[in-house]
């Protein structure tokens, strides 16, 4: 199951666009209960995509809240499909699909 | 006990008669106008929002979240869990319906058991009727799981009931009452003191929430616990930050303390799950 | 180079081409070490931007609040009238300032809301990069270490 929760509404030629993505986004700067550190661990880069082109991309520090927010618009209509991916320090990546509303 | 509560509640200039003739009818008549005078700008459904139906910029940031509240990854994993099934083939769905819209039903008083129910209890004896392992009472799963059910019941009518043919029934709800205006702790405060005589005040840099509406919207996301919990884990906060030792989640005491405190938003709607602060 | 090298060579391109491909972020800023893991602000501008000089501007308005009801959470807004290409911002006593850098390709409105964390009481700066020049606009959100409510 995606981390990725998208809400993409059209309002008049524009998608208003709301996603949360569940991540830690760990900091670096937390310890275990051991007073070992946490390591950093959060989202890098995200991207979204519709009709083949990137219209929205952002680039966040360890400063973003856990479990990340979003809200952007772009120019689009009902029923065109948004793809939203990120990638985070270790590599990692993960995206979700839907379609308009 | 009564004595200081006819103290406390004179001092709240409540003027209440505790008499046998003034009942919980008329205490949740006084308790609610009372908040009406205190906040006379807020509209009177407005006190299911908590602190953010008397403090207009911590409400904006409210609104902000609500743009796509925390909560929601909790609902979708109370669904998972209210509807996967048990060893024996069953599922939450079988005690409590397809979408567990169950919230307005509790607490209550059974009359069998001679105790108050509330919704926790009831979901962890469902699971352990059917042979599952009970959940933790305050976070995890158990918050999951009713904030699936109290999203499906929002708008639900809050109307706890106090049947008249069972004695025992009027003496919890006196017991919650009591515990809503005894003073405890090092710092000595009653839930009254803060959420009542003083709601609205700073107390360093929190504003204390009006009790008339407490109940309606758990379970909560905190942002200070960065995930969901229940009603009794937040009364079990509340103690410890006024340095009284909590009593046991899901105990007779929290048990009567959230009959009574649900009994005052009488009228009100459950409104949960919700972000605070 | 013998023959085993140049395969070796081709293979470990094509691998990093398969990842670059995975995750598309061909012609817009992309996290740098430089640009976040930095502690003055003016170094990340000009690593972004490749420049830092700001003018203020009434046209960048900024959203947050005077008082966060909780410094992990803070929502913000960024938004603009002007034709903005990125869209940053950063909190003046974080570690490291630079908390987001937004791109916003043609056709995209020039709006950017999200929730940051902030340490403590802090100036906060809108970034708005338009037709090759900085604005700005800042406010002070402050953070307070809770109360009795824990």
């Amino acid at each position: 199951m995606s981390s990725i929760r998208i809400k993409a509404k059209e309002r008049n030629g524009s998608v208003d666009v709301k996603t949360l993505m569940k991540h830690n986004m760990e900091t670096g700067l937390r310890k275990n209960k051991d007073g070992s550190k946490i390591p950093e661990h959060w989202i890098t880069d995200v991207t979204a995509e519709s009709g083949g082109k990137t219209v929205f991309a952002a680039a966040f520090n360890t400063s973003i809240s856990k479990d990340p927010y979003l809200a952007f618009a772009f120019a689009g209509k009902k029923g065109d499909t948004l793809k939203i991916s990120w990638k985070d320090n270790t590599g990692k990546t993960d995206s979700a699909e839907t379609k308009v509303k | 006990m009564k004595t200081i509560i006819r103290g406390t509640l004179g001092t709240l200039g409540l003027g209440l008669a505790l008499s046998v003739s003034a009942g919980p009818v008329e205490d949740q008549a006084a308790f609610q106008k009372y908040y009406e005078n205190k906040f006379p700008n807020t509209p009177v459904m407005d006190f299911q929002n908590g602190v953010y139906s008397i403090l207009p910029e911590a409400r904006e940031q409210w609104e902000a979240i609500e743009e796509f509240p925390p909560y929601e990854i909790a609902i979708e994993n109370g669904e998972k869990l209210y509807h996967s099934k048990f060893a024996n083939g069953k599922s939450l769905a079988d005690c409590f319906g397809p979408e567990g819209a169950v919230r307005g039903q509790y607490p209550f008083w059974d009359k069998d058991r001679g105790m108050v129910i509330t919704m926790e209890r009831a979901v962890n004896e469902c699971r352990e009727a059917n042979g599952e392992k009970p959940y933790g009472w305050k976070k995890g799963k158990i918050a999951d799981v009713t904030a699936y059910m109290s999203f499906n019941s929002r708008g639900q009518e809050v109307k706890v009931e106090i049947p008249s043919d069972d004695p025992r029934a009027l003496a919890a709800y006196e017991e919650g009452k009591e515990q809503f205006y005894t003073k405890r702790g090092q710092l000595n405060f009653a839930c009254a003191d803060c959420h009542m005589l003083t709601a609205g005040n700073l107390y360093r840099a929190d504003t204390t929430s009006p009790a008339f509406g407490h109940a309606t919207s758990w379970p909560v996301f905190r942002s200070k616990w960065q995930s969901m919990g229940t009603l009794h884990r937040r009364f079990a906060g509340c103690h410890t930050n006024i340095r009284a030792n909590p009593y046991k989640a899901q105990g007779t005491e929290y048990s009567n303390l959230e009959y009574f405190v649900t009994y005052m938003s009488n009228g009100l709607e459950f409104n949960g799950p919700a972000a605070r602060k | 180079m013998d023959r085993r090298s140049i395969l070796k060579a081709a293979g470990t391109i094509s691998a990093a081409a398969a990842a670059v491909a995975a995750f598309p972020r061909a012609v817009f800023a992309a996290y740098s070490e430089k640009a976040f893991k930095n502690p003055k602000i003016e170094d990340s501008l000009n690593e972004l931007f490749g420049g830092n000089a700001t003018t203020p501007s009434g046209d960048v308005k900024l959203k947050a609040p005077d008082i966060a009801e909780n410094g992990a959470v803070v929502p913000i807004e960024v938004s603009t009238s002007m034709k903005a290409d990125k869209i940053a911002f950063m909190v003046k006593e974080n570690p490291n300032p630079l908390a987001i850098v937004a791109d916003i390709p043609a056709g995209t409105e020039a709006i950017v809301k999200t929730r940051v964390r902030m340490g403590k009481t802090t100036q906060v700066t809108a970034i708005v990069s338009s037709n090759g020049k900085l604005y700005t606009a800042s406010k002070e959100v402050k953070v307070t270490i809770g109360g009795c409510g824990g």
